[in-house]
């Protein structure tokens, strides 16, 4: 009973403690809790593993439905590096098929990559084969913190037209930089239709997320799933290629440097593109890809260089028809005005030479017979021309030079690829900075007017020149692509591009291109089913030998066919641009080739003029 | 008749807020097992195979218990304390010799599907020692150097037993029961002396890296604190405020004289100037408290000396006496070492868990941590997390608020006891309540030192259930029963 009120007070520092204990831990909590945000952060790592869905990307049909490009399955080898325990290395190599050296390599490269860091997912190993990812995937569980990651490597149907279809390669850390879509260790397209479609052929990733528990055990799906975003397939695309036919002309092109286009006319679908000589597709897929492409890259004929949209040639004779429309048009010629070849263009102690043809002599027949001295008489009136409408050289040359763009040429036709060069058409400002202004004049400059000297164009705008005299007066801009798959195609690639030419011109410089065949230097391809138009050309280069060029279009009323061949250093048009180019068109065509045009095809398959690139050789 | 009479006295006379308290504390304690044990396979509280359920039983049965309880007479409790402490402890050596090794722990009896731990009951057992002793006829602990030493026996006994079972944390608990010794009596000195050796040492040890004048940061705070603790309880304890002022000016003088010279760049070593600086203010003192017969200011020397001698010696036993593991939780705790694989583990991923609760929580069952099991002994130790997740700073801070209440409950209870037997017994169960509670949460939070005590009522299991159970339900019967002698 006795009661010790000193004592009591003491009641006072043990409810005190307490209390104070109490809010310290509150504060702390408080602080915990509410102020510091780090902690959701590491919960959301710790408990969430965000393993993204890739898309399948979009195949690609050509424009027979042939399927070209598809997919197939390939496997990574990640590793989340935070999360690795202790595992038996040695089991893991064996499992991979790998030496420990190359273990010890591969992680100290993943560590001293950039995107390294120990919480997210890190390429350990790629494109693991069938029988190795089965391996794996039952010993998966001894090694925490691996995981594979599904990708989609491609695969092709037909071993042809690699220009044109690209291929896909990981992302560089550029890619990543410039586009939030891709992470490390992502594909994308490179080179061709692969690179251009991009967009399209990706698809959407998706997201799944699953909670993990201390061990990395994945428990499920987070929520059922109602939180994971389902990834989109890419869209498949349709080309406007015609598969057999493009592998068709890669046969006429083996052993020979340089491009085939073909286009549909009416609609600027590219029906086939040859660069030559090509590689086969599937080596620039899987792991061999690095050694693959390094390989071609050191390839001296430079099979990754796309000859028919990226090499600018002098397009030769094959620029004539072009000058005979803007002669026509500018009224410098009609179709029965004259001009003299004895041998040649002669002017001012200037020589362009030419073969033995009748003389006068007037537009078609000068087409017939690729009269070079009717053409440089024709681009001299037009410059050289006292009482001209232009007032000057400079004027009169930039007429000309508009023309021709309006043709395609001199800048970038916008074909749905990547890469393609403007060729050069030069202008008055160009000549005035070589030769002074003022201080040059036709002569000076004559050899244009053969597409020699200055003027450069890719095959790519020789076949859409083609294009134009076969519609008699406009093109498409030419396109690999036919269709996307739920998509509206752009509207760049279906509108009609007239020149600044009148059609009934072109009617003319078609009639020409058709006596080329059935009399001048076309006779090669001279068909019995169909009428032919073509224009050969034979181009003086620095490099060698001429380069072999020709275009013609097919059949000649209603065509369904431009096509454009460019053989280099291989000799006149005649011997290599028409035989290869009307094999294409008759092909195309009729679907075969006739009996008595066997001995043309043999010699086109067979015949090699790569050995006749000396500039080539390194 | 008699017998429903008694029943009904019994239920008027109890205190119905603990009841009410304990009563929301199991019940929020059996959901959060639930919570924390949850599996995406099962969604059964109830079902008997999951902790839960099992828990449920052992709720059940705590239950009858404190029914029971109730029913004995109070003075049963006094009689019979020293017989049922005896008893335990003879239990308490059964178990370091029949226990099964579970985790290198002995403490475990198995009997038939359960198992308990003796440790847990030994704690009313001691309490009701405790209180026995203190209501003997004109007890007391001031001057009375041999009450404190049999009160301190009373205490020792059990901790040593304990760890002999190689349970540290379940001993470590009967060290809270010198709060009781102090509210009876005790100089606060020693709780003071205990305090300041828990601050010198965490603080020494958490600022040894960086070093000031020559001498690590820690220390050198130390010897700052030593210095002021010194001004103030001569000022204060011995209330001598000249002596204290000369000495502030001895210090403070010398101070700033070895701090201009040091700017002059001669350095003088600042361990050097701390002791010779202390043992002069120390023989000044003595020589002070020799002329006015002030005993206080001895006391104070030597506190001051006794402070010298243990930071020295806080390196020495930190070093030599501590295992590595027992160095690498102090060291986690204390924040230094940062080992989020080792000891740092549980208490990184439980501040994960709670950190990520925000201020509302996740919502029952929503808790992404707790549930993946990221936090080890999630239903047990670490069950704290589970409420911080799920029911964020709103739930956690209740749950803080609740077991104060209860504490302060009972320490109101204490006080209003009219013998010294019901007042010491209730002091034990709050001082029990506030070491679980302050090592628990403090270890959750990460402010401790983990120590694997459980949380009372929350943690799964039914010695710790049963235990606290037991200590509030005989602390209510005494209660009740100071109201008049109920009887049989």
């Amino acid at each position: 009973m006795r009661k010790d009120y000193n004592l009591e007070k003491r009641k006072y520092i043990i409810g005190g403690f307490i209390i104070l204990i109490t809010l310290i831990y509150i504060v702390r909590l408080f602080d915990l809790q509410v102020c510091d945000s780090k902690y959701k952060e590491y919960a959301d790592s710790n408990a969430f593993l965000r393993k993204t869905q890739y898309p399948s990307r979009g195949l690609m049909y050509d424009r027979n439905g042939e399927l070209v490009v598809f997919n197939q399955p390939a496997y990574d080898v990640m590793m989340i590096p935070r999360d690795i325990q202790a595992f038996d290395t040695l089991d893991l190599c064996a499992t991979l098929n790998i030496t420990r050296e190359q273990f010890d390599k591969r992680i100290y490269e993943m560590k001293h990559s950039s995107g390294y860091s120990s919480y997210t997912p890190q390429k350990f190993i790629t494109h693991l084969s069938a029988q190795d990812y089965g391996r794996l995937q039952e010993k998966l569980y001894r090694f925490p913190g691996f995981f594979i990651q599904k990708r989609i490597l491609r695969q092709y149907n037909h071993l042809a037209a690699a220009n044109v279809l690209g291929n896909i390669r990981e992302v560089s850390e550029k890619d990543i930089e410039n586009d939030d879509y891709y992470v490390s260790g992502d594909y994308c397209g490179d080179l061709g239709v692969e690179r251009s479609y991009e967009q399209y052929l990706r698809g959407i990733k998706g997201e799944e997320i699953l909670i993990r528990d201390a061990h990395g055990r994945i428990q499920g799906k987070y929520e059922d799933g109602i939180y994971d975003i389902a990834p989109i397939s890419g869209k498949n695309l349709t080309l406007s290629l015609d598969i057999e036919l493009q592998k068709y002309a890669e046969q006429l092109m083996v052993n020979k440097i340089g491009a085939v286009v073909a286009i549909e006319p009416e609609t600027g679908e590219i029906l086939a593109m040859v660069s030559s000589p090509t590689y086969d597709p599937t080596i620039l897929v899987g792991r061999q890809r690095g050694n693959n492409y390094s390989n071609l890259i050191n390839n001296k004929y430079r099979p990754l260089y796309d000859r028919a949209l990226k090499a600018a040639y002098p397009p030769g004779s094959t620029f004539k028809p072009g000058q005979g429309l803007i002669l026509l048009q500018e009224g410098i010629v009609n179709l029965s005005t004259p001009y003299p070849c004895h041998g040649g263009f002669v002017s001012g102690g200037l020589k362009v030479g030419c073969h033995g043809h009748e003389s006068p002599i007037t537009l078609k027949p000068a087409l017939r017979t690729s009269c070079n001295a009717y053409f440089c008489w024709g681009l001299k009136n037009l410059i050289d021309n006292r009482q001209s409408k232009y007032g000057s050289h400079a004027n009169a040359f930039e007429v000309w030079k508009n023309h021709l763009v309006s043709l395609g040429f001199g800048y970038k036709l916008g074909v749905d690829l990547p890469g393609e060069s403007r060729g050069f058409i030069p202008n008055a400002k160009f000549y005035d900075k070589i030769y002074g202004e003022g201080r040059w004049s036709a002569n000076t400059i004559i050899s244009i007017a053969i597409g020699q000297g200055e003027v450069l164009a890719t095959p790519l705008q020789i076949a859409n020149l083609c294009t134009s005299i076969a519609n008699r007066g406009w093109f498409i801009t030419p396109h690999v692509v036919k269709a996307i798959q739920d998509t509206i195609m752009p509207s760049d690639l279906l509108e009609k591009r007239y020149p600044t030419i009148e059609p009934k011109y072109f009617e003319e410089v078609a009639e020409g291109m058709r006596m080329a065949v059935t009399g001048g230097t076309c006779r090669l391809a001279n068909l019995d089913s169909i009428e032919v138009c073509g224009k050969t050309g034979t181009a003086q280069n620095p490099h060698g030998r001429d380069h072999s060029a020709f275009m013609g279009f097919a059949p000649y009323r209603n065509p369904k066919i431009a096509v454009c061949v460019y053989v280099e250093n291989a000799g006149f048009g005649a011997t290599y641009g028409v035989p290869i180019g009307s094999l294409i068109i008759e092909k195309y065509l009729t679907g075969k080739i006739s009996p008595d045009r066997k001995h043309i095809e043999q010699r086109m398959l067979e015949s090699n003029t790569i050995i006749y690139s000396g500039v080539k050789k390194h | 008749m008699e017998l429903r009479s008694t029943n009904q006295s019994i239920f008027r006379y109890i205190d119905w807020t603990t009841v009410i308290i304990y009563a929301i504390l199991v019940l929020a304690g059996v959901v959060s097992i639930y919570a924390a044990s949850y599996d995406f396979d099962h969604a059964n509280i109830f079902s008997f195979d999951e902790f839960s359920g099992k828990q449920i039983r052992w709720i059940g049965l705590s239950f009858i218990i404190g029914l029971i309880l109730l029913l004995i007479d109070s003075r049963m409790y006094e009689t019979y304390a020293y017989p049922i402490y005896t008893g335990l402890l003879l239990l308490l050596i059964v178990t370091i010799f029949i226990a099964p090794d579970i985790k290198g722990s002995r403490s475990w009896l198995v009997i038939g599907p359960m198992s308990l731990q003796p440790a847990e009951f030994a704690k009313f057992a001691t309490a009701l020692a405790l209180a026995k002793l203190f209501s003997s006829y004109n007890f007391t602990l001031k001057g009375k150097p041999s009450n404190l030493f049999k009160s301190i026996l009373i205490i020792i006994i059990p901790i040593c037993l304990i760890l002999a079972q190689k349970e540290t944390g379940s001993a470590l608990v009967y060290l809270s029961l010198f709060f009781v010794l102090y509210r009876e009596g005790m100089s606060g000195l020693i709780l003071f002396a205990a305090l300041c050796a828990i601050t010198f040492f965490v603080i020494a040890v958490k600022f040894s890296e960086t070093i000031i004048l020559g001498m690590p940061s820690g220390e050198f705070a130390v010897f700052i604190m030593i210095m002021v603790i010194m001004i103030g309880m001569i000022a204060i304890y011995a209330k001598q405020p000249d002596l204290a002022k000369n000495i502030f000016l001895w210090y403070a003088g010398t101070g700033i004289i070895v701090l201009i010279l040091s700017l002059c760049s001669i350095k003088i070593p600042a361990i050097a100037y701390f002791i010779i600086v202390i043992s002069i203010a120390c023989i000044y003192s003595l020589l002070v408290s020799l002329r006015s017969q002030i005993n206080k200011i001895i006391i104070t020397v030597i506190f001051a000396c006794a402070s010298i001698g243990f930071l020295f010696s806080v390196n020495y036993v930190f070093q030599e006496v501590l295992q590595e593991h027992q160095q690498n939780r102090i060291l986690v705790a204390l924040g230094i070492k940062e080992d989020l694989r080792g000891a740092g583990y549980n208490v990184n991923q439980s501040k994960i868990a709670i950190g990520s609760g925000g201020f509302i929580g996740k919502g029952f069952l929503n808790g992404t941590q707790t549930k993946l099991k990221y936090v080890p002994e999630q239903h047990t130790d670490f069950i704290f997390c589970t409420i911080g997740e799920e029911h964020g700073f709103i739930g956690s801070a209740i749950i803080l608020f609740l077991f104060l209440a209860l504490i302060l409950r009972i320490i109101s209870i204490a006080e209003r006891q009219p013998s010294a037997f019901g007042r010491v017994y209730a002091y034990c169960v709050a001082s029990y309540l506030i070491f679980h509670l302050v090592i628990n949460i403090g270890m959750v939070i990460g402010l401790c030192p983990v120590i694997g005590i459980p949380l009372p009522f929350f943690s799964y299991g039914g010695s710790s259930l049963w235990g606290f159970t037991i200590l509030i339900f005989i602390l209510l019967r005494i209660d009740a029963g100071r109201r008049g002698h109920i009887t049989f």
